[in-house]
């Protein structure tokens, strides 16, 4: 194959990576999202200690966090909707690392929570849910699936303390009965 | 869904190469492309210049951290003065960018293609590669929680192991199974004689998944040449032709679905089955490249696909059906588990695989049935990109 000797590659050990790595660059992009017409509602509604979505008359779908349309049936969503504030963890797992992949002392309880909209019923196929934290459940609770469908309640931070964000809700707690 | 079959080239596999895979490569992507193409042309008996459109794919610019990496590492394909284009569906991008080769053979738009796709995922060296899937959740609602892009792939498996009745130890032996079938990969970064107890006291990041449930992170490139049936008769006498395709997309709002059944695979394999005209998928397929970057979507995929009966793939490979020299070998090759996970590289080698089953020549690795019809698929984004292809002898 002429003056190159391609074989299949050349495989580099990690120093032998760190010693020939020939230009190193940290991009600083800072991205400024807005959060469109649904999600500002959505937004402004948790600010006031309120989940709220869409719903589509066509199928019945609700839709947490809120779209404009329906995605399913390629319509204009009909009227806003409240949810309770509470659900059924619908799966649920233990995080012992961070986003960047440190141990964390103490795991991270993590779940999809199935929202309760009060006046609608969803089978398992398709549902209003949203990923956030769980704060008073154990790894064990995890590992023995105990926590699978138990209901939980959104706790809110003070109200002084809300900027209009998913983290206005501080975790959902486990209502074991 | 309704489609036009009636396309003016039958079109055919009639070489496949590949670069080693490994945590790091010295190779530029444009270098690891070359090396690829050129053992891909080299097994179908032809010349950069004999090709006529350059088809591509690649996952996000962020890993290389070149914001055109279509463009830098096409060079290495030979693209100067043909037409190019690159296709990105996240992890289905492998499998995606021989469905799109298919278009423009069987449009009669080029004759001679070739097909590659890369990846160097070691740029992005700091703090960890992972970092870039930063970068893939809702900016609004799922960001500002900092999850870790485990955290997606532990709720699925949870929730299949819960719905199905499934446990580690059954997905375990998934990983144990296709790190095994890599030993006998020439390119493997992953391959291993493990037991099923190494991969449940490895390091457990986020439960139900352990480090050795997940695949590793890869540099490395695969290539096809595809052309149309004019053309593969000129080249060869055991052309395998392109019976298949599908690919289908759901929203990126996985949280509001049953993560346990992956909707958007069955729908792709349905169109690549119509497409084949398969109606006993179980039947007809001989061997299978489903998508392994964690164990468990190996199970998870052979049942969207319909291979095994829902919640039954852990039954299947328990009683070693999917074994190589079982009746629906099952990643052959080692799969992203064992080979690597270099994204797009490692679907696109997932059907360079079946090229060489089918063609009777993968070796150490050949399966035991003698093969006529195999299936390759990939998954990507947040859980709603299928991408299926089917070839046959």
């Amino acid at each position: 194959m002429g003056m190159f000797r391609l074989r299949g590659g050349t495989s580099l050990s990690d120093r032998e990576f760190r010693e020939i790595v020939k230009e190193s660059s940290e991009p600083r992009a800072r991205y400024s999202m807005t959060a469109g017409q649904a999600y500002s509602r959505f937004f402004e509604g948790l600010k006031n200690g309120v989940i709220l979505g869409t719903v589509c008359d066509s199928c019945g779908m609700v839709f947490i966090p809120p779209k404009i349309y329906c995605p399913y049936c390629f319509r204009s969503v009909s009227r806003w909707v409240e949810s309770s504030g509470e659900g059924k963890v619908f799966t649920a797992v233990a995080s012992y690392i961070s986003a960047d992949v440190k141990p964390l002392d103490k795991p991270e309880i993590v779940a999809v929570i199935k929202l309760d909209v009060p006046g609608y019923r969803f089978d398992n196929y398709r549902f209003p849910g949203i990923m956030h934290r769980i704060c008073n459940a154990s790894d064990e609770d995890v590992k023995t699936q105990r926590i699978f469908d138990a209901r939980v309640r959104a706790r809110w931070l003070p109200k002084e303390k809300r900027t209009g964000s998913i983290n206005d809700i501080e975790c959902f707690e486990v209502v074991w009965g | 869904m309704r489609f036009n079959l009636r396309v003016k080239n039958r079109v055919a596999v009639i070489g496949a190469g590949l670069t080693l895979f490994r945590r790091r490569l010295l190779e530029t992507p444009q270098e690891m492309v070359w090396i690829a193409a050129s053992r891909a042309l080299e097994q179908a008996g032809l010349d950069f210049r004999d090709i006529d459109c350059v088809i591509s794919g690649s996952a996000p610019d962020a890993f290389d951290g070149v914001h055109l990496k279509g463009e830098y590492y096409s060079e290495g394909a030979g693209v100067v003065g043909k037409p190019h284009i690159r296709v990105y569906v996240g992890g289905g991008t492998g499998v995606f960018v021989p469905v799109a080769a298919w278009w423009y053979v069987a449009s009669g738009l080029c004759r001679r293609a070739l097909v590659v796709a890369e990846e160097k995922m070691s740029s992005a060296a700091e703090p960890h590669p992972q970092a870039v899937f930063r970068h893939i959740w809702d900016p609004l609602v799922e960001k500002p929680l900092n999850p870790n892009l485990i955290w997606i792939f532990a709720l699925e498996m949870h929730r299949y192991m819960h719905k199905c009745r499934v446990s580690k130890e059954d997905i375990a032996l998934v990983s144990v199974k296709n790190k095994r079938n890599a030993l006998d990969h020439p390119s493997a970064q992953a391959a291993a004689d493990i037991t099923v107890d190494d991969v449940l006291n490895s390091p457990m990041l986020v439960y139900p998944v352990n480090r050795l449930d997940i695949s590793p992170v890869s540099d490395g490139a695969a290539a096809l040449v595809m052309v149309s049936e004019e053309w593969a008769r000129r080249y060869t006498d055991n052309p395998i032709w392109v019976a298949g395709i599908g690919f289908t997309l759901d929203t990126t709002s996985w949280t509001n679905r049953e993560l346990s059944f992956p909707v958007y695979v069955r729908n792709a394999a349905e169109m690549a089955y119509r497409m084949a005209g398969i109606d006993n998928p179980v039947k007809s397929i001989d061997v299978v490249e489903p998508y392994d970057p964690f164990d468990y979507k190996e199970l998870h995929h052979l049942e969207g696909l319909g291979l095994a009966p829902r919640c039954g793939a852990a039954k299947l490979t328990r009683e070693g059906v999917t074994a190589r020299d079982g009746d629906l070998p099952t990643c052959p090759s080692g799969g992203l588990l064992g080979v690597g996970n270099p994204i797009a590289a490692a679907g696109l080698m997932k059907v360079a695989e079946i090229f060489w089953q089918l063609r009777g020549e993968a070796g150490a690795r050949q399966v035991k049935n003698d093969p006529v019809t195999g299936l390759a698929q990939a998954w990507g984004d947040l859980m709603q990109a299928g991408t299926v292809i089917i070839l046959r002898r």
